[in-house]
C-alpha cells in the first residue's frame, strides 16, 4: 500500500522544486509560472509522492546494452541449449528459424561478415549478424520471455539461454560459461555497423 | 404479436398509425404504468427492414452508447496475434480525427488489462527527487490538449516492398491514425523530479508483458513530449495504453510507450533489444541508422482508391498528409502519373506533427489516368518517389517508408493500387 505524502514532506518537495529548473523550449509556457491560478514561478504543484528505494528496486530491472545492471549468476551453453528446447522452440523453431513475423528467426550469420541488408531483401537479421549489444539479449529474454510466461526465469536461466543463442550463432563457443563479466566482455559481429540518424527534414532524400 | 419488422416496414400502413399514437402516451406517463406497450425500440446496429418513408415512422429512441449506421461498417484489420497488429482502414474515414476505435493497434507482447487505481508512474535514475505518480497526480497537473498523429515505423513497407494492384489504402498506410491527446507535459513531471542536467537520456518502460523499454533523448521532454491519459474526449483505450502512455509527437510508433509505468534518467541509451534488432534503418553502405526516430513527411490518397470503380464525372481526389517535423506545407496532386503537379486544398488548419486532409477536384473522362500525392513540410522536405528512396536507402531497407504512392484508374473505371512511383 501506498500512503499520500505527508504535509511536512509535500512542502520540502514544493520548495525543492524551486531549485534546478532547466528546460527551456516549447513547453516553457507550462511552467508554473506561466499558467492560468498557477502556483507563480519557480513554484511546484507538490503533487506526487517521494519514490522509494524499495520503489526503484522493485522495477528497475533494466540491463544496459554496456551491461550496466547485469545481475549475479551465471549459465552454459549446455544448460542453454536444454532450455531452449524446452521453453523456446516450439515458437522460435527448433533450431532458430522462427516463424515470422510474430516470432522472428533468433539464428543468422553472414558468412564474411557482410552487412547487407539493405541490397538483398531476402537476408535475414537474427541475433549474429544484427544485434549491436550482447547484454540487451539478457535484458529481453529476462523480461520478456517466456511469451506465455515472461519474467519466469531465473536470471541462471537467463545466462544459460543467452550463452546458447550467442553460441549457435557462432559468436561465442560452445564451452563458453557466461556471467555478468564474461557477457559484458563479447563484442557482437555488427556492433559497428551502426550510425546516428542524419536525416534533418529540408530538401534532401536521405 | 409485434416485432420490429412490423414497426419499421410498417409506417404506411394502419400498425404504424397505432404505434405513432402511442407515442405520446407513454412519453407523458413517466414512470406510471402504461396501458399501452411502449414502441419496440428501433434497432439501429439491425440493417433490417427500412422504412419506405423514415419521416412516416417513429425514430429509435435515445441510448446509452451510440452506434454507427448499419449502412457504415468501418473494420480495422486484424492479425489476431499477440504480438501483432490492427489496421486503420482509411478508405472508410474522412476528416483529420481517427474514430478511437479505428485507431490502429500495434504490440508486442499483448493489450495489458491495468486498474487505474493501482497505477504509478515512477520517474527516478538522474533526478533530484524520485517521484512516484498517481494516476489522479498526472490529471492535477496542468493539462494540455493536442492533436498529434502516430505512426508506426514499418507503416508501408507491403507497398514499398511489393507494390501491387490489389493494396488498399488501409493496407498501404493503416499502421497510422491521427487523434487528439490529453495529457500532461513530460517536462512538467520532470520539473516535479529535478531532472540533473548530466541526464541526456531518459528510458521509458511500459507495463505490458514485455515491459516495452525505448531510449529517448532527454531533449525531446522538453520541446514537446506529454504524458497523456486520454484521447479523442474519453480516457484512453487499452489497446492505445490506458490508463497512461508517453506520446512524443512526430516520432516513430514504437517509442510512444503504452501503459507506461517507469522513467528513468540517464546518460546514454539503454541499446534495447528494440534499438539494435528492430527499429533499425539500414543502408545500402553497410551501415544502418539507429534513433532514426522522426517521422518523414508522406502523404496517401484515401479515395479513390481500391477496389473502387469510377463513373464519369466530378469528384474529389481527397487524402491526408503529415510530416514528424512540424506542419504540412502544401499537398501536391498529379492526375497523369507525376509530370504535372496541382497544388491541392488544405482542409483546415495544418498542426504540427498531425495530419491534414487535402482536396483535389477532378473531372475523370474516361481515360486511363494515374493519380498520385506528394507532400511537402515545412522544413522544405519533399516526399519523394520510391525509385529515389530505394536509390539512397536501398530495395530491402526497412522502417520510415514515405514514398509517393497513388492509383490506376482505367479505362471502364477500375481503380487499382499504384507504388511504383
Amino acid at each position: 500500500m501506498r500512503t499520500r505524502l505527508s504535509m511536512v514532506t509535500a512542502a520540502l518537495v514544493l520548495v525543492a522544486a524551486c531549485a534546478g529548473d532547466s528546460g527551456p523550449a516549447s513547453f516553457k509556457a507550462q511552467d508554473a509560472g506561466a499558467v492560468p491560478g498557477g502556483p507563480g514561478a519557480g513554484q511546484g504543484y507538490a503533487l506526487g509522492r517521494s519514490a522509494s528505494a524499495a520503489d526503484i528496486a522493485a522495477w528497475d530491472h533494466d540491463v544496459a546494452g554496456t551491461g550496466e545492471g547485469l545481475p549475479a549468476g551465471r549459465g552454459t551453453v549446455a544448460e542453454g541449449e536444454a532450455l531452449y528446447a524446452a521453453q523456446c522452440a516450439s515458437c522460435h523453431g527448433a533450431t532458430g528459424e522462427g516463424m515470422p513475423p510474430a516470432y522472428p528467426a533468433l539464428v543468422s550469420r553472414s558468412p564474411n561478415g557482410e552487412f547487407t541488408f539493405a541490397t538483398d531483401p531476402k537476408a535475414v537479421k537474427a541475433i549474429g549478424n544484427y544485434w549491436s549489444h550482447a547484454p540487451s539479449l539478457f535484458d529481453y529474454i529476462k523480461r520478456a520471455m517466456p511469451l506465455t510466461a515472461p519474467g519466469s526465469l531465473s536470471d541462471d536461466q537467463v545466462y544459460a539461454l543467452t550463452a546458447y543463442l550467442l553460441a549457435v550463432n557462432t559468436v561465442i563457443p560452445r564451452t563458453a560459461t557466461l556471467d555478468a563479466a564474461a557477457l559484458r566482455a563479447v563484442k557482437m559481429p555488427a556492433a559497428d555497423r551502426f550510425v546516428p540518424d542524419d536525416r534533418k527534414g529540408g530538401p534532401e532524400v536521405k | 404479436m409485434v416485432t420490429r419488422r412490423d414497426v419499421l416496414v410498417g409506417g404506411a400502413g394502419a400498425l404504424g398509425g397505432a404505434i405513432l399514437a402511442g407515442l405520446p402516451l407513454a412519453a407523458d406517463t413517466q414512470g406510471a404504468p402504461s396501458a399501452a406497450a411502449p414502441p419496440p425500440a428501433a434497432d439501429l446496429t439491425q440493417p433490417l427492414a427500412v422504412p419506405d418513408d423514415p419521416t412516416k415512422v417513429p425514430g429509435a429512441p435515445t441510448s446509452g452508447q451510440g452506434a454507427r449506421s448499419p449502412f457504415e461498417a468501418p473494420q480495422r484489420a486484424p492479425t489476431g496475434e499477440i504480438a501483432g497488429s490492427s489496421l486503420t482502414p482509411y478508405e472508410k474515414l474522412t476528416g483529420t480525427i481517427t474514430p478511437s476505435d479505428l485507431h490502429f493497434e500495434r504490440h508486442h507482447a499483448g493489450i495489458p488489462l491495468i486498474d487505474p487505481a493501482r497505477h504509478t508512474l515512477l520517474i527516478h535514475g538522474l533526478v533530484e527527487r524520485p517521484m512516484a505518480f498517481s494516476l489522479e497526480d498526472i490529471k492535477r497537473f496542468p493539462q494540455v490538449s493536442r492533436v498529434h498523429f502516430i505512426e508506426c515505423s514499418g507503416n508501408g513497407r507491403a507497398a514499398y516492398k511489393t507494390p501491387k494492384p490489389d493494396l488498399t489504402p488501409q493496407k498501404v498506410a493503416g499502421l497510422s491514425a491521427n487523434t487528439e491527446w490529453m495529457g500532461v507535459p513530460l517536462a512538467t513531471l520532470f520539473r516535479a523530479a529535478g531532472v540533473k542536467p548530466e541526464a541526456t537520456w531518459f528510458l521509458a518502460e511500459g507495463s505490458d508483458a514485455c515491459m516495452m523499454t525505448r531510449s529517448v533523448p532527454v531533449e525531446k521532454a522538453w520541446d514537446d513530449a506529454l504524458v497523456v491519459w486520454a484521447q479523442n474526449g474519453e480516457p484512453l483505450r487499452p489497446a492505445q495504453g490506458y490508463p497512461l502512455r508517453l506520446l512524443l509527437p512526430g516520432w516513430e510508433g514504437n517509442i510512444n510507450i503504452k501503459w507506461l509505468r517507469r522513467i528513468e534518467l540517464g546518460t546514454q541509451p539503454w541499446y534495447t533489444r528494440w534499438e539494435t534488432s528492430k527499429y533499425t534503418d539500414p543502408l545500402p553502405n553497410g551501415t544502418a541508422r539507429r534513433f532514426s526516430f522522426e517521422v518523414d513527411a508522406k502523404s496517401i490518397i484515401t479515395t479513390p482508391a481500391y477496389p473502387d470503380r469510377l463513373t464519369a464525372g466530378w469528384r474529389p481526389i481527397s487524402g491526408v498528409a503529415w510530416s514528424g517535423r512540424g506542419r504540412v506545407a502544401k499537398v501536391e496532386v498529379s492526375t497523369d502519373g507525376g509530370t504535372q503537379w496541382h497544388e491541392a486544398e488544405l482542409l483546415g488548419p495544418a498542426l504540427p506533427k498531425a495530419q491534414v486532409r487535402f482536396q483535389y477536384m477532378w473531372r475523370w473522362d474516361g481515360a486511363a489516368a494515374r493519380l498520385l500525392s506528394r507532400a511537402t513540410d515545412e522544413t522544405g522536405y519533399v516526399q519523394p518517389t520510391r525509385s529515389q528512396l530505394v536509390a539512397v536507402r536501398g530495395p530491402g531497407t526497412d522502417y520510415h517508408y514515405n514514398q509517393i504512392v497513388g492509383c490506376n484508374v482505367a479505362t471502364d473505371g477500375a481503380v487499382t493500387f499504384f507504388g511504383e512511383s
